[in-house]
């Protein structure tokens, strides 16, 4: 089947998950416990079940999977509506980040279903029985389906993402042709959820150094930048067998973002750059 | 309080174990077995090729276990690891030159490469069973 756009969710998959053990290489504290069933009220006609990720810092209990029944007549159509619902109506501890409700602040972005993407832009009608949502994968979290960000912001730090310039501040705006300018369209419309590091294989094996594609989609996006003038300080950081070239163009990047980006590209483009700053 | 929850190190929420195979992902991860299985491939060919220069008799040995119903299909596979790679190879040479990233492209050339593939295998086999 042909992924046109990454917003197609897979009709068929031959396999849901990897097949490898439920606790593969899980530390012990990372290990999720079986949680709790919360029957959908009396009366409800169309239910459809849930499985949430939940985690209770102050419990001192492992992670657990809780199951949610939720009223789809009483419910938004959008995963995020559903867990308003269960917030609303069942568990007020529920816990996830929103905020714009409508795929432009990227703080909703999880694991549903078993890829990334933003919880009020995916359909409820697009996920299966039991619908199943973590947090954004391989990250630590604080509290039910809120991730730590900590350290793949610390990431996107490194790349220095501002307009560094050498020479003279100019009177007027730095202008840019629409030449310029177009060079970063699919670049500057990142909103940093992270749903692409979160996905990618690679910073889950070497995330404590690998950027990761959102930092070098943020890194490309300075990289052509006209009006920049640090492109090789900013190679510098880059020229690293970890920091860029641990990504293997697995692609698991372009193939979730929710903003429909291509990191994959943006780094294609910045191992160009080396190769051609080199000879 | 606030001690005890210091102890204790946040979970990390699981990665491989819920993520879900994309194409993308499984021909990476096939990419790079195929790579192994090649490398052990070249060992055995080594053996091979020493027990011909060794003598009659052990080569015979050799080449028994290789034509053997077992040799064949562990050959079969390795055939196939050797175009799978080959072609996931050359589809990387193409990234490298920033080519074909549009999710349509990711899409269409991965499925090339798995029918391609096949085919090439198929093909050599017949060519090897019947040409040879």
């Amino acid at each position: 089947m042909i992924i046109e756009s990454s917003d197609q969710v897979p009709r068929a998959t031959l396999l849901k998950r990897f097949p490898v053990p439920r606790n593969f290489g899980v530390t012990p504290e990372s290990r999720i416990d079986r949680g709790k069933t919360w029957p959908a009220p009396a009366g409800a006609v169309r239910v459809k079940s849930f499985e949430i990720y939940r985690y209770e810092p102050d419990s001192g209990e492992n992670p657990r999977l809780d199951t949610f029944e939720v009223n789809l007549d009483d419910c938004g159509p959008m995963v995020l509506d559903a867990l308003f619902w269960i917030k609303n109506n069942v568990d007020s501890t529920l816990t996830f980040r929103r905020s714009c409700r409508e795929g432009v602040c990227g703080s909703c972005a999880m694991n549903m279903d078993g890829t990334n993407w933003l919880a009020c832009t995916r359909f409820i009608s697009d996920l299966g029985t039991p619908a199943t949502i973590y947090p954004l994968a391989n990250m630590r979290v604080i509290k039910d389906l809120v991730p730590d960000l900590t350290h793949v912001f610390a990431q996107y730090a490194m790349i220095e993402p501002w307009l560094q310039s050498k020479t003279p501040e100019p009177e007027t705006e730095r202008l840019q042709s629409p030449e310029e300018r177009s060079k970063l369209d699919g670049y500057y419309e990142c909103i940093l959820c992270f749903c692409c590091t979160s996905g990618c294989p690679s910073h889950w094996w070497n995330g404590d150094r690998f950027l990761g594609p959102a930092a070098l989609l943020q890194a490309w996006r300075w990289l052509v930048d006209s009006r920049d003038e640090a492109t090789g300080e900013r190679l510098d950081i880059l020229e690293d067998p970890f920091r860029l070239y641990r990504c293997h163009t697995i692609l698991n990047c372009t193939r979730t973002c929710p903003k429909g980006l291509n990191p994959g590209k943006a780094i294609a483009e910045t191992k160009k750059m080396l190769i051609e700053r080199r000879s | 309080m606030s001690n005890q929850m210091a102890k204790r190190p946040r979970p990390r929420s699981p990665n491989i174990q819920i993520y879900r195979p994309q194409l993308t992902s499984v021909l990476s991860i096939v990419n790079r077995i195929t790579g192994v299985v090649l490398s052990v491939c070249a060992v055995v060919l080594v053996v091979w090729l020493i027990a011909a220069a060794t003598g009659p008799h052990t080569y015979a040995v050799v080449q028994g276990a290789i034509a053997s119903w077992i040799g064949r299909i562990v050959l079969f596979g390795a055939t196939f690891s050797f175009f799978l790679h080959l072609c996931g190879g050359i589809r990387h040479l193409v990234w490298d030159t920033v080519q074909g990233f549009e999710l349509r492209s990711i899409y269409a050339s991965g499925w090339a490469v798995v029918a391609a593939s096949v085919v090439l295998t198929v093909a050599a086999w017949l060519t090897s069973l019947f040409a040879g």
